[in-house]
């Protein structure tokens, strides 16, 4: 059986030579491929750098030898099918991974040049310059209000004028504040879904975070949430160093300026959004953002 | 046999187990089983219990001997061979020797409802029955002729009520503050010798000051014995004759009567006002005679205050176990044993937390606090002050008893907070005690209230650990009054739960206390279910405002 590898079916991936997967296909298998880097991306100056990273879940490794800077002030997109390890590498930048027991690592991150994973870095502080957004919206059971200024609460900030400041700016930045400006009070459980996930994007931006981690902000909300979410995501766009997670093409290829293809635990193609989509080095890498497999 | 697809013949019905009606029979039918017995007991006790206090009739009955007597029908059976007999409620014990007959329907000739039949509540020796015949203030007669007497007894029984009101109040509550202040005095005196020798000048002041006291005890109590004199002078004397039903003739002091109705008589209303003074009575007086009359407030009292003092010691310790069970320790073999002995102490007999709160909360604790605290009277009267059974130690008890049920039902409730809160949390920079604090407790706290709901039902129906533990038959002091320091977690108390048992097993007259059992057990379950009640009404709030999650 030879010609037509099912594109749709990645299972089949290693025994289908010649439609653009080969580099997958030595992955699956366990090898090493050298990941391709575009040139424009070194170039730009990095809020973060992930340096040689490896990461294991007890004995399964799930993260190999990521090498990848994280552009300033750009929105970098990682994509990649279901299980490549996109969302444990976004946990890894802000140390969430700290709380799975059997997880073990080596490398490094660095955060405008401070290592993540040095014994003297706090990893309470660490998580204070940093905001993240998950999968489904996780707004926590108090009112909006307390949920904007979560963060600044627990730093012990009471000042009035200092937290009314932030949750107004906040919500005006997560495009929230006019649907809930009047009901500032009421418990943040009874917005919609996709309100409820603007207002985690709210909570995560409230303490000005030099970088902001989304895991798949989307994947939990129906199609108008999701627009809204994503109308969102373009105007952080320059104001925010923003490092998200994504299944969808379109949404990466849209709001993204940089993306980087993961496949199985491996980095395969990292360049500017518009090269990846429109002319990529690798044939691996079209063959997935055009929807031939993944 | 052929196993060929496409020519196995289908059958145009489902099993009836496929469809599962079946099942839906089974799973309803114990239900409406469970709750058809549920609802059984819960009715009996209610129906019982609500009609203890209503004046039903009372019957004169000549039997074929020529006898007469008066009596109120509480019972009926019929024997194996067909004849019936009734169970009657014949009262003047003092002159029978009974509270109850039997009689067979064949020795009955005749019964009648006499309209002059008067039931009386004593203070003693339980009712008595009889027709008034003259009312009698020393050798004078005021009054003759059962309706003439009847009528000056309603005018004049109020205020005789009222004086002995006010002597009882007296001798109860002004005198024991007296002894309690005579006593304090006389402790600090053995204080005084203890720590300085008796010859010291402490010790000789502290004797001057109990002279003095003693003194002012003294003119004090001759002043309440005074009034007291005036006030049983006011009621000496006063006495309603009655006949009885064999025509024997028994004065009874007014002063004795609480309470005296002629049931066959009653309209509606006045049944009605009988009825609710009865209830007034029991909710609100102290018990009498053996506790099988008069009422339960002191239980009450007791009862409600250690179900609230258990929650309050149980909540804490309970919920600060669990959050280290579940939220810090790690997972491993020996919080898997430390989970499943925590459930196994759910199965210990309560009487061995009894047992265990006697001999470490009363005699360990209670005796170390005796020794450094209450030294003076240990040594003059011998007597312990927290070295035995009391309040604090059996809500302490229970607490330890209910602590398992919060303690499982703490950790379900925080296991049932989404992960994906506490990552939240934890992303915004907060520490693990920040993030349980603000975020997992709110989150778990209609949980935790489920728990909390589930001890105090459990603590405030258990009997056997309370009795070694500082319950008492009769323990008329509540634990709170106006003596300082006002609150007396040592002092003994009575429970409901324990008057259950007391007045329904212990009682030299059960066949009378037997309605006044299904009362206070009504009652019981009335005050759990209140508690309950307002427990479900926070945990409901607490939900809305925590848990309630709309996508």
């Amino acid at each position: 059986m030879s010609t037509s590898p099912s594109p749709a079916d990645p299972r089949q991936l290693p025994s289908s030579a010649g439609s653009g997967t080969d580099r997958l296909a030595v992955v699956a298998a366990g090898g090493q491929v050298e990941p391709e880097v575009h040139e424009r991306v070194r170039q730009t100056p990095a809020v973060l750098e992930i340096d040689r990273f490896n990461l294991w879940y007890g004995t399964k490794q799930a993260l190999h030898s990521i090498t990848m800077p994280i552009p300033h002030g750009k929105v970098t997109a990682l994509v990649g099918p279901s299980g490549c390890g996109k969302s444990t590498l976004l946990r890894s930048v802000n140390r969430l991974n700290d709380l799975v027991p059997s997880v073990r690592i080596t490398g490094e991150m660095r955060l405008n040049g401070d290592p993540i994973y040095d014994q003297r870095m706090d990893v309470i502080e660490l998580r204070k310059r940093m905001g993240m957004v998950f999968q489904r919206p996780n707004p926590f059971p108090m009112s909006i209000y307390e949920n904007v200024v979560y963060a600044l609460r627990i730093d012990g900030e009471s000042r009035r004028a200092v937290l009314d400041e932030v949750c107004e700016r906040s919500l005006r930045g997560a495009a929230l504040w006019d649907e809930v400006k009047d009901r500032l009070g009421e418990s943040a459980l009874g917005l919609s879904g996709g309100q409820q996930q603007r207002l985690c994007i709210a909570r995560a931006i409230a303490a000005e975070p030099e970088v902001l981690l989304l895991d798949e902000p989307c994947s939990a909300l129906d199609p108008i949430a999701t627009g809204k979410v994503e109308d969102l995501i373009q105007e952080l766009r320059g104001l925010y160093s923003v490092l998200i997670v994504t299944h969808n093409m379109q949404q990466a290829s849209r709001s993204s300026d940089y993306t980087a293809f993961m496949y199985l635990g491996r980095l395969i193609e990292y360049g500017p959004t518009t090269d990846i989509f429109t002319k990529p080095v690798l044939r691996e890498t079209e063959a997935y953002v055009t929807g031939r497999f993944g | 046999m052929s196993s060929d697809p496409l020519r196995r013949r289908r059958s145009t019905h489902a099993a009836l187990a496929a469809h599962g009606e079946a099942w839906v029979w089974l799973t309803g039918g114990c239900l409406a089983l469970a709750m058809a017995m549920i609802i059984g007991v819960l009715g009996y006790i209610v129906s019982e219990g609500v009609a203890t206090f209503w004046p039903r009739p009372i019957e004169l009955i000549e039997l074929t001997d020529g006898r007469k007597v008066l009596g109120e029908e509480t019972g009926r059976d019929t024997a194996p061979d067909g004849t019936g007999r009734r169970l009657v409620r014949t009262a003047n014990f003092e002159l029978t020797g009974k509270h109850f007959e039997w009689f067979d329907d064949g020795e009955v000739t005749a019964t009648t409802r006499p309209a002059e039949a008067t039931v009386v509540e004593r203070l003693e020796g339980g009712r008595f029955q009889g027709f008034p015949t003259r009312l009698l203030h020393g050798d004078e007669v005021v009054a003759t002729g059962g309706e003439e007497a009847w009528r000056g007894f309603r005018e004049k029984h109020p205020d005789v009520r009222r004086r002995w009101r006010e002597a009882w109040r007296i001798d109860k509550g002004d005198r024991g503050e007296l002894q309690r202040k005579l006593r304090a005095a006389r402790l600090a005196v053995v204080q005084a010798e203890l720590s300085a020798g008796a010859d010291s000048p402490a010790g000789a002041a502290a004797a001057a000051a109990e002279k003095a006291v003693a003194a002012e005890v003294e003119a004090q109590e001759r002043r309440l014995d005074e009034r007291t004199a005036e006030l049983r002078a006011g009621n000496e004397g006063w006495g309603l004759e009655f006949t009885t039903a064999p025509g024997e003739s028994v004065v009874l002091p007014l002063a004795d009567i609480v309470r005296a109705w002629q049931p066959n008589k009653l309209s509606f209303a006045e049944r009605l006002g009988v009825y609710a003074s009865r209830w007034g009575e029991f909710l609100g007086d102290d018990p009498r005679e053996a506790n099988s009359a008069g009422g339960v407030f002191p239980a009450i009292w007791g009862t409600i205050a250690m179900t609230l003092i258990m929650a309050l010691l149980v909540a804490p310790f309970g919920v600060l176990a669990a959050l280290y069970l579940r939220e810090y320790a790690s997972r491993g073999p020996m919080t898997a044993a430390v989970r499943i002995a925590i459930n196994n102490l759910a199965g210990v007999p309560s009487i061995v937390y009894g047992a265990f709160g006697l001999g470490f909360f009363c005699y360990v604790l209670g005796g170390s606090i005796d020794e450094l605290l209450f030294r003076p009277a240990l040594v003059a009267d011998g007597q312990p002050t927290f070295g035995t059974g009391g309040l604090l130690w059996a809500s302490l008890t229970l607490a330890l008893l209910t602590l398992p049920v919060v303690i499982v039902a703490t950790e379900e409730a925080l296991s049932a907070v989404p992960n994906s809160m506490r990552e939240g949390s934890y992303a915004c920079g907060a520490s693990k005690w920040q993030t349980i604090r603000r975020i997992v407790l709110p989150r778990a706290l209609p949980g935790i209230m489920t728990g909390l709901i589930l001890a105090m039902a459990r603590g405030a129906g258990e009997v056997a650990p309370l009795m070694l533990v500082g319950v008492k038959k009769l323990a008329l002091d509540l634990p709170i009054d106006g003596t300082f320091p006002f609150v007396h977690p040592e002092r003994e108390f009575m429970h409901l739960a324990y008057l259950i048992y007391d007045v329904g097993f212990q009682s030299p007259n059960s066949q009378a206390a037997k309605p006044m059992v299904f009362t206070i057990t009504f009652l019981l379950v009335a005050i759990i279910a209140l508690l309950n009640v307002a427990a479900i009404w926070i945990r409901g709030r607490l939900r809305r405002r925590y848990v309630s999650q709309q996508f």
